[in-house]
């Protein structure tokens, strides 16, 4: 496993603990930032997404499953 | 009488080589199983045990829990041929029809069921990483852990439950039924369009879940075809007499480990309150597998379904139902047998989301897949003003199941987590203490040489003056480090352990 480079920088909203305990009315009120947030980050998501959308989706095609 | 919940889930991963023209997903999925499986000879503590043969002697998925197989079903063939690894953390990871498949060891609640399927990733990735560096450029493989490639195939995430045999079998077709159609609220993972033959793919925008359109019976032994919602294989890889194998294959895969955890967590003290007979009221719907897909294909969370006695319920109102009973359940002594401390944090968590799906679901965009991957799709489709079908809004919702560490979509957008990467990363190479899947992956970290084949209960040793050994553990609750610790420690090769096994038996 040592080859695998695993560290990554810590993302938004981890929290291992406290994320099951939150309540309900702060979850809401962050809800507006998040999507807010969303935006901030399409960039990123767009330097991730895979070239050539049109032929990547139509060759994805997955046969033989349970 | 409820029985601990020992539980597991296995994945069927999608598989693409995106730059070939002719595509042998078998093949492919052959070639990452086997380059995972390779490490062993490269590397002493490599977290794999790769001359272990998968033990098929005891497999009969064709045992149907009503009884006989009924005429034209069809069970579930067993590929014996392809690749098979036993892994030194209990797993078992492999390729099944065209798809590496990887399985759980058995788990001892369903935070645990969460860390292991997230180990089961980093395998994955692995596996990827390593079959990438030796194949050209142009025969990379990437694998997405979903459910549907949008054209109508489908391959499953299934849960696996021990239940009590003394359990009758109609009570969890019933209350099982009620929990798999409403608890799609939250396990969904999202999809654009629909899959129902006969129906445009475009006539619905976006779903909640990815299995749903799949789902034609309501009780039956498929996997592949006509799949049902409650599936009967009678196969519990554990002392029939005693228990039975709940075997799930209605759930989506999760990239969220709060819907994972979810997922899993209520459907183990679902089952336990089953035991139990704890629940009074059945919600029985009229047509199940009409209200399966009504449910995933209502994003509004509003539809009313209708019930067999005429009158109608909301998902979500049978969802509070259920886990108004859980509530009173696991205050009530229930937790014993559904994890303990992590019981409380189920019902926690399950109040949260339902009050969530209630007020403001998109307060739950770090913690459930379908509300995350909507909201995400929606954002890219406004911010580049295109319309959900466009391929590159298809190709963001199919990265949303991207595992690799680089492009992991479900990183980027800050799903919460559960569990720390470190936990995440010893669950790669250490079994579950709890489980008999200590003895397995223990024996496969000390004595890889010596193991012929393996099987969930049991394995096969070869010995001194090469004799074969088989060493049964026909209890999923035997062979933990608790009860074997000392032993393994204090024995020096199989023959001994075997030796003090047997005589300890006598």
């Amino acid at each position: 496993m040592a080859e695998q480079e695993y560290s990554k920088e810590q993302i938004p909203n981890q929290d291992s603990d406290s994320s099951l305990d939150d309540d309900s009315v702060s979850q809401s009120e962050t809800s507006s930032e998040l999507a807010n947030e969303l935006d901030g980050l399409l960039d990123e998501i767009d330097s991730v997404l895979e070239s050539n959308a049109e032929e990547f989706v139509k060759s994805y095609v997955q046969k033989g499953g349970q | 009488m409820s029985i601990p919940k020992i539980c597991g889930i296995e994945t069927e991963y999608a598989i693409i080589q995106p730059k070939l023209a002719d595509q042998n997903p078998i093949h492919a999925s052959s070639v990452i199983v086997n380059a995972y499986a390779k490490q062993a000879d490269l590397s002493t503590n490599s977290g794999v045990a790769y001359s272990v043969e998968w033990d098929f002697n005891n497999e009969m998925p064709e045992n149907d829990v009503r009884g006989l197989t009924p005429i034209g079903s069809l069970p579930p063939l067993i590929e014996t041929h392809l690749v098979n690894a036993v892994l030194e953390n209990g797993a078992r990871f492999y390729v099944d029809h065209a798809h590496p498949e990887i399985s759980t060891p058995e788990c001892v609640d369903a935070l645990q069921v969460v860390k292991y399927d997230r180990s089961g990733e980093k395998i994955l990735e692995l596996a990827m990483h390593l079959a990438n560096q030796n194949l050209e450029p142009e025969e990379e493989i990437i694998v997405y852990k979903d459910n549907s490639d949008g054209k109508g195939n489908s391959y499953g995430c299934h849960e696996n439950y021990l239940v009590s045999r003394l359990t009758p079998f109609g009570d969890i077709i019933c209350h099982a039924t009620t929990h798999f159609i409403t608890r799609q609220i939250y396990t969904g993972s999202g999809k654009i369009g629909v899959e129902i033959p006969g129906l445009d793919s475009d006539s619905l925008q976006y779903q909640l879940t990815q299995r749903a359109d799949f789902f034609e019976e309501e009780v039956g032994l498929e996997t592949t075809l006509k799949r049902p919602i409650i599936n009967t294989r009678d196969e519990p890889h554990a002392d029939a007499s005693k228990y039975r194998r709940l075997h799930v294959i209605c759930g989506d895969a999760n990239m969220s480990e709060t819907a994972t955890f979810l997922k899993v967590g209520s459907t183990i003290i679902l089952l336990a309150m089953i035991e139990d007979d704890f629940l009074h009221r059945r919600i029985i719907f009229d047509n199940p597998v009409r209200s399966i897909r009504e449910v995933s294909h209502d994003t509004s969370l509003q539809k009313p379904l209708m019930l067999q006695d005429g009158s109608s319920i909301r998902a979500l109102e049978a969802q509070w139902e259920i886990f108004s009973s859980a509530k009173t359940y696991v205050e009530n002594g229930g937790a014993e047998h559904t994890g303990g401390a992590v019981a409380q944090t189920i019902i926690q968590t399950w109040e949260r989301v339902l009050t969530g799906l209630e007020k403001d679901p998109e307060s739950l965009s770090t913690e459930i897949d379908w509300i995350a991957k909507k909201l995400l799709i929606e954002r890219y489709a406004d911010r580049h003003n295109l319309p959900l079908t466009d391929p590159r809004i298809k190709l963001l919702a199919l990265q949303y199941h991207d595992i690799r560490e680089s492009k992991r979509i479900t990183d980027i957008i800050g799903l919460k987590k559960l569990i720390d990467e470190e936990e995440i990363l010893s669950g790669i190479d250490n079994p579950p203490e709890e489980t008999r899947a200590y003895f397995r992956g223990m024996c496969l970290q000390k004595w890889p040489e010596s193991i012929v084949s393996a099987n969930w209960d049991s394995l096969v040793f070869r010995i001194e003056g090469d004799h074969l050994k088989r060493i049964p553990i026909l209890d999923p609750n035997e062979g933990t480090s608790l009860k074997l610790q000392s032993l393994l420690n204090r024995v020096n090769s199989p023959t001994e352990l075997i030796a003090e096994i047997e005589s300890s038996n006598k």
